[in-house]
């Protein structure tokens, strides 16, 4: 056959077009499943890390396995908030958070994750919002008496690699730990400073240097996030 | 043919061989270089990045010198370009499902193996116009030997830049300015124009040491 001809040429595209779209499709529908449980593995082990309670990651024989158990052991309750702070039953894991954030305030259902280890009660709230270049987010876990900080662990799509991306850092997250997020009775999140602008308290930590926009949108996207919990937070405290 | 060629003919060995020195993708023929500064901050994504490049560029030739004498002239760019995505949608996926913190931290650069000009490149002078397993050959060298760049440049960086190899700590946390030391990591490594000036570094030491390259 006349390889320079149109019948030729339309056909061979078609058929090349569909012999590599149905192995992609194989493909794709083979790896699927490994696929999704690193995305949920990953996620339990944020999790777990705003508690901080990952630690033999790199020595366990089995880091899914690891994982899975971890968190069956500590995280010991899922559920949603609605807009006027009450629990809704539902399931928080798979919440998608983005899709939430999007809805009028009214009727965003949010997710929170009890942690308990020995009988100390830590409450982790998914953060997200935008930083420099993409998406970022993460966990913040407060105390049971919903104003001190536990842990905090964030990650990044695509942010600067050496500044913006450091966020992802332990020594960024620890300064989080103890502190407060009401200041005088009023909700303030804590504030995420540009690096040595100012001192340090309570209410606030340094920023990355270089990364002050990055930084900067972690401190917006804790507030405007934990802002969203502020009426469950005062229902618990006063259930306590 | 008369007689069936060995796979490790001399010809063959030079095929491999001859994209580490005077034929490298990178310094010779400058081909590559934008992933060559987006993927070299840290070695492991370096080397994860190189194999699989070498990994695509291999099949890549392979497959379409396979194809090469039905693929109609007037589609050939078209017919190249499915099939090198193909293969790099399925690294994409495969590094997803099986190294998902290295496939995180490639992220964007994966999918952007596709325009790397080395792999149209080999298709193009070679594949297209070669035997199906030399074309394999000289895909997994230029693959091979634009790692190898990749791998260089990643040393230096991640040694100047955060003072670790493969995440593990060279410079001793002592040494440094905050507890009270004399170092400090150089912050220009972390940027994509270091990797520029380290690969114009090696350009400059390659061409040195084999006078062959400069162009009179």
């Amino acid at each position: 056959m006349n390889r320079d001809s149109n019948v030729y040429t339309v056909l061979y595209a078609a058929v090349l077009v569909v012999i590599v779209a149905a192995a992609l499709a194989v493909a794709a529908g083979a790896l699927k499943a490994p696929q999704e449980k690193n995305k949920e593995v990953e996620k339990k082990m944020n999790i777990l890390t705003s508690v901080d309670k990952i630690h033999d990651v790199s020595k366990a024989d089995d880091k899914n396995t690891y994982i899975e158990n971890e968190y069956k052991k500590y995280i010991v309750e899922a559920f949603l908030v609605d807009a006027n702070g009450k629990r809704v039953e539902g399931d928080a894991f798979n919440m998608d958070l983005k899709a939430e954030l999007k809805k009028p305030e009214r009727e965003r259902l949010l997710p929170v994750f009890v942690c308990n280890d020995k009988g100390n009660k830590q409450y982790i709230i998914p953060v997200r919002g935008a930083g420099l270049w993409g998406a970022i987010w993460g966990y913040v876990a407060l105390n049971d008496d919903f104003s001190t900080v536990y842990g905090a662990v964030f990650d990044h799509a695509g942010e600067t690699p050496g500044l913006g991306a450091e966020i992802a850092l332990p020594e960024f997250q620890k300064q989080f730990s103890g502190k407060k997020i009401y200041r005088d009775g009023k909700f303030a999140s804590v504030e995420v400073l540009k690096n040595g602008s100012a001192p340090l308290n309570d209410y606030n930590v340094d920023g990355i240097t270089g990364g002050t926009i990055t930084s900067k949108a972690v401190g917006k996207m804790i507030f405007d996030c934990l802002s969203n919990y502020t009426k469950f937070f005062d229902l618990q405290k006063q259930n306590n | 043919m008369s007689e069936k060629e060995s796979l490790f003919s001399e010809k063959n060995i030079k095929l491999f061989t001859d994209p580490f020195n005077n034929g490298n993708p990178i310094t010779v023929l400058v081909l590559g270089i934008c992933s060559a500064l987006a993927v070299t901050v840290k070695l492991q994504p370096a080397i994860v990045m190189g194999l699989s490049v070498t990994i695509v560029t291999g099949f890549a030739s392979f497959i379409i010198s396979l194809l090469r004498n039905t693929i109609p002239n007037r589609i050939r760019i078209i017919v190249q370009l499915v099939v090198v995505a193909a293969l790099v949608i399925l690294v994409d996926q495969i590094l997803k499902a099986y190294v998902y913190d290295v496939s995180k931290q490639l992220s964007v650069f994966v999918g952007l193996i596709i325009t790397n000009c080395i792999i149209m490149g080999r298709i193009e002078a070679f594949a297209l116009g070669n035997k199906p397993l030399p074309s394999l050959i000289d895909g997994l060298g230029n693959g091979a030997a634009y790692g190898m760049i990749l791998v260089i440049v990643a040393f230096c960086r991640e040694l100047l830049g955060s003072g670790t190899l493969f995440g593990i700590r060279i410079v001793p946390e002592s040494f440094y300015v905050k507890a009270g030391g004399f170092y400090e990591n150089n912050g220009m490594m972390v940027l994509p124009p270091a990797a520029l000036i380290i690969l114009g570094v090696i350009i400059w030491v390659h061409r040195s040491v084999n006078k062959k390259l400069i162009e009179k």
